[in-house]
């Protein structure tokens, strides 16, 4: 078998070994590569900034343990700035395998910042997680006339009204925006019944996937910042200055993209060989 | 780490590489960690509906002596009547009302979110363009969007057979199209390999300490 031909027919085991390898290795050696921060990623650092303490945002942490690889550094630092800069959040997860995982990563992040401040986090006062409840269409539509008539409870089944955050608190009026991390189609639901109904400022992160099919409503004006799969987490953790796994992944990223293109070009050059192998031969 | 988190990161990790076992080839370790996703998801799943739906919207009403919570209850538990053929007709009243009342919540503001915003959105790329503050960089990006939209709809457009001028268009159109699959595939591609990188993380560092 012709070289060309070796390099058309390679086993994709092979290929899955040397990604693999060159992400195993790329983690362990130190080095860095800029990240550069885009206008969207900016735009949602500069709004949370500009805020005053006191000042309430509602993140709503749409996804579950499948995505948190893009999605759990863009969580981690907008909570970080939030909690710096005392900014009360209101806390959702309209998925249903999400809340535990919600839960643990607001724990996460108030121990990060207990540790680097020494300051305590309260839930109900810094902080409110509100859970999750089905149908997300009729949650956002509900929270829009009143947080209470979808959740009369926090996660934690305190009632809402004994909480002292919520107290000044009814609806989206009462919050500067909407910032949502998703991996589902709650980011479409978001837009259509939270911004389309009820004007509320929205940003959104999402997954890689799903990142191209919503920069038309940045352009349109309906979300006012994007954060696009781990590039948009690195740029966010960036920001805040903390670099954490997205910076260190996108490191990774890019080693794996090179030997992703070079097997695509292997792979096209044994392609190329063998069509001009079997034009000769006709 | 205590020891119940060493356990549960221990389990994790095997199971992670229980399932990249399937990259070399299918195996009855790689088929456990599939049945067990999948059992542990529904059974997740189940308890999540019964305590967020069932207990709050059906027995506590219920047992606070709201009786008119029976009626959607009675809605709901007729969608069952699909599982016998001679019922099956019955599973259409509750479906109706569900699908009456959601298109009728969500067409108006699915038009608006979807199709008005971004009508105004493309109208705005020209009125943008002759604002003071327009610079040489917007005006550029203002017009590439503005072609590629239109190029991308006549692409689209079948009334009219693609020769000519509109099959030129429609060419350029179909490159807009491409350019765009593009930056999804590339997106895509990043997603799936951070997936591998947040797994070997995982595993380098939170399962082996290995930093």
């Amino acid at each position: 078998m012709k070289l060309a031909e070796k390099m058309f027919a390679i086993d994709r085991r092979w290929v899955y070994l040397a990604l693999g390898l060159a992400v195993l290795i790329s983690l362990k050696i130190p080095f860095s590569i800029p990240i550069p921060i885009s206008k969207e990623a900016r735009n949602i650092y500069n709004f949370v900034d500009t805020l005053k303490a006191g000042d309430a945002i509602h993140l709503a942490i749409d996804y579950d343990p499948s995505t948190l690889a893009e999605l759990h550094p863009m969580t981690l630092s907008i909570l970080k700035q939030c909690f710096e800069k005392k900014i009360k959040v209101v806390i959702t997860s309209l998925k249903e395998t999400g809340p535990a995982m919600t839960a643990a990563v607001i724990d996460t992040a108030v121990a990060r910042h207990f540790a680097r401040t020494g300051e305590r986090i309260k839930n109900g006062v810094d902080y409110v997680f509100l859970g999750y409840k089905p149908y997300p269409i009729l949650i956002i539509l509900g929270m829009g006339q009143n947080y209470r008539i979808p959740f009369p409870a926090d996660y934690f089944n305190t009632p809402l009204d004994s909480l002292p955050m919520m107290a000044k608190i009814r609806n989206y009026d009462n919050v500067k925006a909407v910032l949502n991390i998703s991996g589902t189609a709650a980011t479409d639901y978001w837009i259509a019944y939270g911004n389309g109904r009820y004007k509320v400022p929205l940003a959104i992160g999402v997954t890689g996937v799903m990142a191209t099919d919503y920069y038309p409503y940045l352009q349109s004006g309906q979300i006012f910042g994007i954060l696009g799969g781990l590039k948009g987490a690195a740029e966010y953790e960036t920001l805040v200055g903390t670099p954490g796994k997205a910076v260190q992944g996108m490191k990774v990223q890019m080693v794996a993209h090179l030997i992703i293109i070079v097997f695509i070009i292997i792979g096209n050059i044994g392609y190329f060989a063998q069509r001009k192998k079997r034009e000769l031969s006709a | 780490m205590d020891w119940s988190t060493t356990i549960a990161t221990t389990v994790a990790a095997l199971l992670t590489l229980a399932v990249f076992s399937f990259l070399y080839k299918d195996n009855p370790f790689y088929k456990f960690a599939e049945h067990l996703m999948v059992g542990v998801s529904a059974g997740y799943w189940l308890l999540i509906l019964a305590y967020t739906v069932v207990l709050p919207k059906i027995i506590t009403p219920l047992k606070a002596g709201k009786w008119y919570y029976i009626i959607p209850t009675i809605l709901g538990m007729l969608m069952w009547a699909r599982l016998t053929r001679k019922w099956s007709w019955i599973s259409r009243y509750p479906l109706a009302f569900y699908i009456g009342v959601s298109t009728g919540v969500a067409i108006p503001l699915e038009m608006k979110a979807k199709i008005i915003e971004q009508l105004n959105g493309s109208v705005d790329l020209v009125t943008t363009m002759y604002s003071a503050q327009a610079g040489g960089m917007t005006i550029v990006n203002n017009i590439l969007i503005l072609v590629g939209i239109i190029a991308g709809l006549i692409y689209f457009f079948f009334s009219k057979a693609h020769t000519g001028a509109t099959g030129g268009i429609a060419k350029f159109g179909i490159g807009v199209l491409m350019i765009g699959f593009g930056a999804s595939f590339g997106f895509t591609v990043m997603a799936r390999v951070s997936l591998l990188i947040e797994r070997l993380q995982f595993l380098l560092f939170d399962w082996l300490r290995w930093y």
